[in-house]
């Protein structure tokens, strides 16, 4: 199983349209990513949830089709 | 979830001081993002235990449900959800987990 960069980035910008999004592929095997997320949604949020809005615009795919993704958000 | 399943959580986390759900154990972890929360934690010498989710798929799952987060590995600090791999990670390099661990009271080396 495995996803496409293009794809992440989409999920992501469709939940934070605001959002600068930089998507790495570690491995280059498609499966273990590290995005560095950027949006004004931050603002105020702890980190938990700043990280649970990412994990959410991806719509339960992380843990299944997505099996690593490390994630860094920024105000 | 099964409640049991949902004891068992609340179990550990209640009676361990400072819990980590991993894939694998301290000694053994079978996951690089399991085995980064573990060492930061033995660098600070803080005593916790270590919950391999691989020995009960039940628990793999709950765990999630119960956090509220997808991924593995968790760390619990008296009780309460601290994050997973990249949270522990950018707050151990901020200095915010001694902060957390202080606060609590854990014991750990300064």
């Amino acid at each position: 199983m495995a996803m496409d960069l293009k794809e992440i980035e989409k999920h992501i910008k469709e939940a934070l349209p605001d959002a600068i999004v930089d998507i790495q592929d570690l491995a280059g095997d498609g499966n273990h990513y590290s995005a560095t997320v950027t949006s004004s949604e931050f603002s105020g949020k702890s980190k938990i949830e700043q990280h649970k809005m990412v994990y959410n615009s991806l719509k339960g795919k992380m843990g299944n089709e997505l099996h690593a993704l490390a994630i860094k958000t920024k105000e | 979830m099964e409640q049991q399943t949902k004891d068992l959580i609340t179990n550990e986390i209640s009676n361990n001081e400072v819990c980590l759900f991993m894939k694998g154990t301290p000694d053994a972890p079978q996951c690089g993002f399991s085995m980064a929360i573990s060492n930061m934690l033995k660098i600070l010498e803080v005593n916790f235990k270590g919950i391999n989710v691989l020995e009960n798929e039940e628990l793999r799952q709950g765990i999630k449900q119960f956090s509220d987060w997808p991924t593995i590995p968790q760390l619990y600090i008296k009780k309460e959800f601290v994050g997973g791999c990249d949270i522990v990670k950018e707050m151990y390099e901020n200095g915010e987990l001694k902060k957390i661990l202080e606060g609590k009271g854990i014991s750990f080396k300064k």
